[in-house]
């Protein structure tokens, strides 16, 4: 694929389509490719995608969108989701965009692989659904389902939403996911159990602010984390109030647009259970406002910039079920 | 807070302008009773209160927080309430789903006319309030003394 995918970015840069390429490169390690722009057709030496690259690419495109000419972006299915959405927020212009779009069976990730004993890794080989991990000390053949990333093993759609040319087959939306499972699992437990868990959970949070940097739904050009006098702006959280505070506010602002990407969750040091939190909110709204995908179709109206006029009252969360 | 080893809960009542806070107005107006433990905070519309101003009443100390508005339909900006409506439901959701007990927080939609829905509204919430005590899990030690 990686191949393919630089022939066509060489082609589309050298007559002139787009005039950059946003893209992967290795990183620091083999296992952390970074997104990339490469201007020219030289440059495209260093294009990498591999089954490390689980970077969305489209949050990036926000940087372009008052610069000059045409940038050519490759999206995975849950980065076209993103894609959509930002159109809808108007974050980007689709017409300074192409995009091909790139099927998707799942992101290996790298801690999945230290589990099963892989160290020093130098790179990865993938042959249908076995991965051939290099390390410094031999190759591992290993079975590619077995060393998901946790977001993957729920994916919700693999149908890339929007492209201008696809390269190879588009897959199909997931509905069997069984994203929310957790979610359910949760909301079964008694409060007590429940504010434990989230104790447990967040009480973990650094205040790093990865998981907001992260994310395409957070694309507004200041944010109130980044405003040192609100005086909650990057500091870890003094106690388990501003934990909450940080976790309920930052789900709360991606609600009806977070279209669970899972870059979040991916990218927190702590590993957090970020998805839970905005899955909560998805699942919720789908069952008060009607089933709503965010970014399965740009210009679409999001739950909570929308109502009508016999909504359920605030006090369903109440009443619904017992041990809720 | 105690009051003579006694539990008085801290209640904050968001009002809009045009329905709730002139109801409240009626109720002292009709000289319906309401405990004074209820701290009356005037929004211009249910739909100004940010989710975040909720929190920050917890972390202020309080025990429980009330929003009232206009009934929906009968909005002063039209369709203010209906937002407010759907955003209440999803921090609800939110804060049940962290554990935060059922009932501390609450919306109810109160007119102007309505002094002794009012009054009703405010005695019940503080009683249950009061049953459910002091608002431990939202609390914010720095800021209790
Ligand atoms: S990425 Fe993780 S640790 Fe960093 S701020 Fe987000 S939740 Fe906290
Ligand atoms: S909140 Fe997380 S899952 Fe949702 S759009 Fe942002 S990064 Fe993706």
């Amino acid at each position: 694929m990686q191949e393919v995918m630089k022939k066509r970015a060489s082609e589309l840069l050298a007559d002139g389509t787009v005039v950059r390429v946003l893209g992967w490169k290795n990183g620091e390690f083999a296992y952390d490719p970074t997104p990339a722009v490469f201007q020219t057709v030289e440059s495209l030496e260093a294009f990498v995608y591999n089954d490390f690259c689980a970077s969305n690419l489209s949050k990036y495109l926000i940087k372009f969108l008052r610069q000059e000419g045409k940038t050519l972006v490759f999206l995975k299915p849950c980065d076209s989701y993103s894609f959509n959405q930002l159109l809808t927020e108007h974050r980007v212009i689709r017409e300074n965009v192409y995009i091909i779009g790139v099927p998707c069976d799942g992101k290996v990730a790298e801690d999945k692989l230290r589990e099963k004993g892989a160290e020093g890794i130098l790179g990865i080989e993938t042959e249908g659904d076995q991965i051939k991990v290099k390390t410094l000390y031999g190759d591992l053949d290993l079975n590619k389902k077995e060393c998901l990333g946790e977001r993957c093993l729920s994916c919700k759609s693999h149908q890339v939403v929007v492209f201008d040319e696809m390269l190879g087959e588009n897959g199909e939306e997931n509905p069997d996911c069984g994203r929310f499972d957790m979610v359910e699992k949760l909301e079964a437990m008694t409060p007590e159990q429940r504010f434990e868990f989230w104790r447990g959970e967040l009480s973990k949070c650094i205040r790093c602010n990865a998981c907001r940097n992260i994310c395409p739904a957070c694309s507004c050009e200041k944010c109130v984390f980044d405003n040192p006098a609100s005086g909650i702006s990057q500091k870890a959280a003094a106690d388990s109030f501003e934990e909450n505070m940080f976790h309920i506010i930052r789900a709360f602002h991606v609600a009806g647009r977070c279209t669970d990407c899972g870059e979040c969750s991916r990218v927190c040091p702590q590993h957090i259970l970020l998805h839970l939190l905005n899955r909560k909110f998805i699942k919720e709204m789908n069952e008060c406002y009607g089933e709503y995908q965010a970014g399965a179709e740009a210009g679409s109206r999001a739950p909570l910039v929308n109502f009508t006029m016999d909504d359920c009252e605030p006090s369903i969360i109440y009443t619904k079920e017992a041990g809720k | 807070m105690q009051v003579n080893n006694e539990f008085r809960p801290k209640i904050v009542a968001f009002c809009c302008n045009w329905c709730s806070y002139a109801g409240a107005d009626l109720a002292g107006t009709n000289r319906a009773n309401y405990p004074a433990d209820v701290k009356i905070i005037r929004v211009p519309c249910s739909c100004r209160v940010n989710p975040m101003f909720i929190l920050r009443a917890f972390q202020r100390g309080a025990d429980g927080v009330i929003l009232c508005g206009c009934h929906p339909g009968d909005c002063h900006y039209t369709t203010g309430n209906y937002y407010a409506r759907r955003r209440m439901t999803m921090l609800f959701s939110m804060l049940s789903y962290l554990g935060i007990e059922k009932g501390r927080t609450r919306v109810e939609w109160v007119s102007a006319a309505e002094g002794a829905k009012f009054a009703a509204t405010m005695n019940e919430f503080v009683e249950t309030i009061t049953a459910l005590g002091e608002n431990k899990r939202l609390e914010d030690l720095r800021c209790k003394k």
